[in-house]
């Protein structure tokens, strides 16, 4: 049974990172990362090929992070695959004891690296959903023929962009989301903690009951914040951190020492997700440290979480 | 309209490199708007086959090129001239319409057939349709999702625009975000709050033909 679906719907404040399939054929870089989350977090995101970016699939990287012991959560996007494809995949990965997943609806080719490819977006994030949770009541596939030997169950996810206006249509379709299946969603990565309970106000007021997991992305320096600011949807880092990263920097031009606004972003991370818990803001986090996983388990010691 | 682009000449050119005689076929409909296929393009293309060493032995430009009884009557003088080939400079449809008049000889299109579009002003085209044969506009505030979300979404946005423009084109509103300015304005919000019933694409297998005499 899904570790992560055991940890929130008991009541456990929920912990896992994000990993993203090599851009080849040699895991192992993914494979030592998997090595030290084991036990740290109670599930890997793996992403299917995140900003559109040419990668080794989802499923190949969730078989082996589960054949080493570390629950993956299989990222599902609706932009290469129809639904043909989606529900083959996910009969696959059910073979393999693989039964969390998250629903995205997938950026655009266009703006990824291989710009030619042809969007599918035969379903959406709600249409995905929408037609794994039509599969396990029915006990059909897509095409409504039974699925031998009865269908899979899945623990289902979905994401959320909290800064976003107008932040109705985020609110409206993150109700559709939980509607069609969504146990738990995992945001875009905070940085701003009012603006986020602002965001789980709205979301408490329109009557929306899922598990809600924080984004979390430890910052590296003030030059990622700024780019991220200006490139990312949905990130909004404030000024004071990116000045507290930049005077860190400037601190280690003087003394000589490298890395201290790396070690900066841990701190931040770590003590944004302590006070997160400690304030019981929602049901978890999820960590994307963005090819740098192995601060994941430094930053959870930190934050004094062991799950 | 069918908005079109005329092709690269050189690309015309070649599809005619073998003929010494060309017939040209206008259309006086969204060609003719498109400045891809009325009488001044008519004109242009005559000379520009004509400079390179071609004759133009007939031209017509039909009322629309993609109604067959029209032009099946437009193209006997087209036919009685004997061309090597013929030119229509209309949509797809309309080259595939006048082939079937053109007794076997070669047609070949001088456009692109790109979208079906609005005339935002004089000269500017915006795709305002695809064709999805389950129009949706009803509950998306007269605005379409199929065509202005660049991922034709239909239960509301992606997570990708930033200041309001699409993460595809940053030139484009997010559509779903004009959808939602649009309901506003008409009180219509409630309507986004229901999730579209998919219909699967079965329905949109194509080709497809619509007769209201019954059968084919």
């Amino acid at each position: 049974m899904s570790m992560l679906k055991d940890a929130l719907e008991s009541g456990k404040f929920g912990v896992t990172a994000e990993m993203a399939p090599p851009k080849g054929y040699d895991f192992t870089e993914q494979m030592e990362a998997a090595e030290l989350l084991a036990g740290k977090v109670h599930a890997v995101n793996v992403t299917d090929m995140q900003s559109a970016s040419l990668k080794a699939s989802g499923l190949g990287l969730c078989v082996k992070l589960k054949q080493a012991g570390v629950e993956p959560i299989l990222q599902i996007t609706g932009r290469d695959r129809n639904r043909m494809a989606i529900m083959g995949d996910v009969l696959s990965a059910a073979s393999f004891g693989i039964d969390t997943m998250l629903a995205l609806t997938g950026d655009h080719p266009v703006v990824g690296d291989c710009k030619d490819s042809k969007p599918v977006y035969d379903l959406d994030s709600v249409g995905i959903l929408k037609m794994l949770t039509k599969m396990e009541q029915t006990g059909c596939d897509c095409g409504g023929n039974e699925i031998a030997g009865g269908a899979p169950k899945f623990y289902k996810g979905a994401s959320v962009t909290p800064v976003y206006e107008p932040v109705f249509l985020q609110i409206n379709k993150l109700r559709q989301k939980v509607e069609n299946g969504a146990m738990y969603v995992q945001t875009q990565g905070i940085f701003d903690l009012d603006t986020f309970k602002r965001f789980l106000e709205m979301v408490d007021k329109a009557g929306i009951k899922t598990h809600i997991m924080a984004g979390i992305i430890p910052l590296k320096s003030a030059g990622m914040a700024k780019y991220m600011n200006e490139n990312v949807p949905g990130i909004d880092v404030p000024q004071d951190m990116i000045d507290r990263l930049a005077a860190a920097a400037a601190e280690g031009k003087e003394k000589g020492v490298k890395g201290l606004p790396g070690k900066l972003g841990i701190e931040m991370a770590a003590e944004m997700i302590a006070k997160i818990r400690d304030e019981k803001l929602c049901d978890g986090v999820h960590i994307m440290a963005i090819g740098a996983e192995k601060n994941v388990p430094v930053i959870l010691e930190k934050a004094g979480i062991s799950i | 309209m069918i908005i079109t682009q005329k092709k690269p000449i050189d690309e015309v050119m070649a599809m005619v490199a073998n003929a010494k005689t060309v017939a040209i076929v206008g259309c006086n409909s969204c060609a003719t708007a498109c400045q891809t296929g009325g009488e001044p393009q008519i004109k242009e293309l005559t000379q520009i086959l004509e400079q390179a060493g071609k004759k133009v032995v007939a031209t017509t430009i039909c009322d629309y090129c993609c109604m067959n009884l029209g032009v099946k009557s437009k193209m006997k003088a087209i036919n009685a001239a004997d061309p090597d080939c013929v030119i229509c400079m209309s949509c797809g449809d309309g080259v595939q319409c006048v082939a079937k008049n053109a007794n076997n000889k070669p047609v070949y299109p001088s456009n692109n057939t790109m979208y079906l579009g609005e005339a935002v002003r004089f000269g500017v085209w915006e795709e305002s349709c695809r064709f999805c044969g389950e129009c949706v506009l009803g509950k998306t505030g007269a605005v379409c999702p199929i065509t202005q979300c660049a991922k034709s979404l239909v239960n509301g946005p992606c997570g990708g625009q930033k200041n309001g423009k699409c993460e595809v084109n940053p030139e484009n509103d997010c559509a779903w975000i004009k959808i939602y300015e649009r309901l506003q304005a008409t009180g219509e919000l409630a309507k986004l709050t229901e999730t579209k019933e998919d219909k699967g694409y079965s329905k949109v297998a194509y080709p497809r033909t619509i007769s209201l005499r019954g059968n084919k």
